[in-house]
């Protein structure tokens, strides 16, 4: 299957399009912002229903404990703000007021991973995914595009417990289909292959595809599955994946440790230990710079994905 | 209930908080014991309370259409849950299992358990006046005209996220708010002068906007009179904060007058000393 785009959109507006669709069809939904409404892209979502947003100031830890109140009072809130402010920031407050009290609150984040780009290191948090997937109870999810995005906010309204959503700056292609139905928890199969599987999230997902093709034309036929939720793993779709083609390649804007690839190594080593090569930010913080030159400089793209695949086949 | 009332239900729950604390060799009676005449004055009298058609006080998480309290310093947890059992919320002999394994009765309060009247963990501190505030603009939302009340430490001050609420919720117009702070002037490691100074939490929370009260947090007449007042401050555009003066150890005379019982049990001896100081008016569990 050939994949083409005819757009690019930044995943964020797609989130914003979710809320869009919400403030009109889910009159139990909330949203809070920390100071960052355009670049979450609420605005329609707060021009539609004023009454349901609720602006918080600089203050993520209140925003985090304010919706953990909501979530008591009926509401389903969706706290909003950039990946490194709604996660790491505020770690103790999810873990206590929202996680470990059962409570139905959206943490969901724009400016996750390198390409953010200009506002460097301290604004591109690749810890969050770790961090989100440890807490007992959360779901971890992270889109490729806009579509997806849009149709993963819709979906987590509907789901009764803690989700972080995670998603990003850059304008990327849009290849998934508009008004996808989107299931929590379920890989979509994109590529059918059986030399290697790549199972990529996020902004990889594109990458993943580009790396396919390339593999193709060396006569390197890739399994690949976008795993847009981290957690809980389709385990049964990686296995089925796996047990083709032998050997696995993750994909993802985040450090290895305690990313995807993590969740994917701990299940497969328990399960069927499988050759397994890494794409991932490998113990280093993030730097300025444009998005395609960070990805590029800390191998996070489609030619990284390629050296890997030959990397994990070579050693089967 | 009449004070004299209140009086006899703040008698019990002080044997049940020694007692908890006892039995495991762990816990913070300190505080609780500081901050007993509030609570029974809160759900034993202020407080509407969901009920069954018998007058059985019901749990629902949501707190809807009743007043809903949270306690933020969740270590007085033997005080929360002398209360709620006494109450009704559940079986009282339930107190016996009070931080021991597989009990209901976590060392900090937890809605992970499932125990009646429990919405949301406390024990890291700082976090319970912004749940708070987020139930009651839930409340609002929902044109439900009920009261949110909240309890902190005065050494929890010193947590930055109390400021942020601190802040919000006058901005907010959050107006179906009672929070109270227990200045007991005592902290894990000393006096909250010499650890990290409040100075004057009244001129801070009026600064921020709060409509701010004073009250003798252990003469129960007081703690009557104020809750009337501050209820009477409800829906006039911001929040309230009554600065509630308290001793640690209150109703224990060798327990009172220093941070030594903050998170100390009381041996056998010490037990028996105390609990001779306080009427057994409810039964013991």
């Amino acid at each position: 299957m050939k994949f083409t785009y005819e757009t690019k959109k930044d995943t964020r507006s797609g989130f914003g399009a979710g809320m869009e669709y919400l403030s009109q069809n889910n009159p139990k939904v909330v949203a809070l912002c920390a100071d960052l409404i355009g670049s979450l892209k609420l605005e329609a979502f707060i021009k539609n229903s004023p009454e349901r947003f609720f602006q918080t100031g600089i203050a993520e830890a209140n925003m985090i404990g304010i919706s953990a109140g909501l979530a008591i009072g009926g509401y389903i809130p969706f706290a909003t703000t950039f990946a490194n402010f709604g996660t790491g920031r505020v770690y103790d407050q999810i873990r206590q007021s929202v996680a470990y009290s059962g409570k139905n609150v959206k943490i969901c984040c724009s400016h996750a991973g390198l390409t953010l780009g200009e506002d460097g290191a301290t604004h591109q948090i690749l810890e969050d995914i770790g961090l989100m997937k440890m807490l007992p109870g959360m779901v971890v999810i992270n889109p490729c595009d806009y579509n997806q995005t849009k149709a993963a906010t819709i979906a987590i309204a509907d789901y009764e417990g803690p989700v972080y959503l995670r998603f990003g700056r850059p304008v990327v292609p849009v290849f998934t289909p508009e008004n996808q139905k989107f299931e929590i928890g379920k890989a979509i199969h994109l590529i059918e292959g059986s030399d290697v599987t790549i199972l990529a999230t996020g902004h990889l997902v594109w990458e993943a595809i580009q790396a396919a093709e390339i593999l193709e034309e060396k006569g390197i036929k890739a399994d690949v599955l976008n795993i847009h939720t981290i957690k809980p793993l389709d385990t049964a779709a990686i296995l089925a994946s796996i047990s083709k083609t032998g050997c696995v390649v993750t994909a993802e804007e985040h450090q290895l440790n305690g990313g995807l690839g993590d969740s994917v190594a701990q299940y497969l080593s328990q399960n069927r230990p499988t050759i397994q090569e890494f794409v991932g930010v490998n113990d280093s913080f993030g730097e300025s710079g444009k998005p395609a030159d960070l990805m590029e400089k800390y191998g996070l793209n489609a030619a990284a994905i390629v050296e890997k695949s030959i990397k994990a086949i070579s050693r089967k | 209930m009449q004070t004299q009332e209140l009086k006899n239900v703040a008698s019990q729950v002080r044997r049940d908080i020694l007692r908890q604390v006892h039995a495991c060799q762990s816990g913070h009676p300190g505080g609780s014991l500081g901050c007993t005449d509030l609570l029974v004055g809160l759900y034993f009298n202020s407080m509407k309370l969901a009920q069954d058609a018998n007058g059985k006080v019901v749990f629902n998480m949501s707190g809807a259409h009743e007043d809903v309290f949270y306690l933020s310093n969740g270590h007085i947890s033997p005080l929360l849950y002398s209360i709620l059992a006494r109450r009704g919320y559940f079986p009282v002999k339930e107190l016996s299992t009070f931080r021991q394994l597989n009990s209901r009765l976590q060392g900090h309060p937890t809605p992970h358990e499932h125990l009646e009247g429990i919405r949301i963990a406390s024990g890291s501190l700082g976090q319970g006046l912004s749940v708070s505030i987020g139930t009651a603009q839930a409340k609002k939302l929902s044109n439900d005209p009920s009261t949110v009340y909240c309890l902190m430490g005065d050494g929890e001050q010193n947590e930055g996220q109390v400021w942020e609420a601190a802040m919000y919720a006058p901005h907010h117009q959050v107006d179906n708010l009672i929070a109270f702070i227990d200045e007991n002037g005592q902290q894990i490691d000393g006096p909250t002068e010499k650890v990290m100074s409040n100075r004057d939490l009244e001129a801070k929370y009026k600064a921020f906007g709060w409509n701010v009260l004073r009250m003798d947090g252990n003469n129960m007449d007081e703690v009557m009179t104020t809750l009337a007042h501050a209820k009477s401050l409800l829906g006039k555009g911001s929040p309230i904060m009554v600065l509630m003066k308290t001793e640690m150890g209150a109703g224990v005379d060798f327990m009172m007058g220093s941070h030594k019982w903050h998170g100390v049990a009381p041996n056998d001896q010490q037990l028996a000393d105390a609990l001779a100081q306080l009427n057994e008016t409810l039964g013991d569990y």
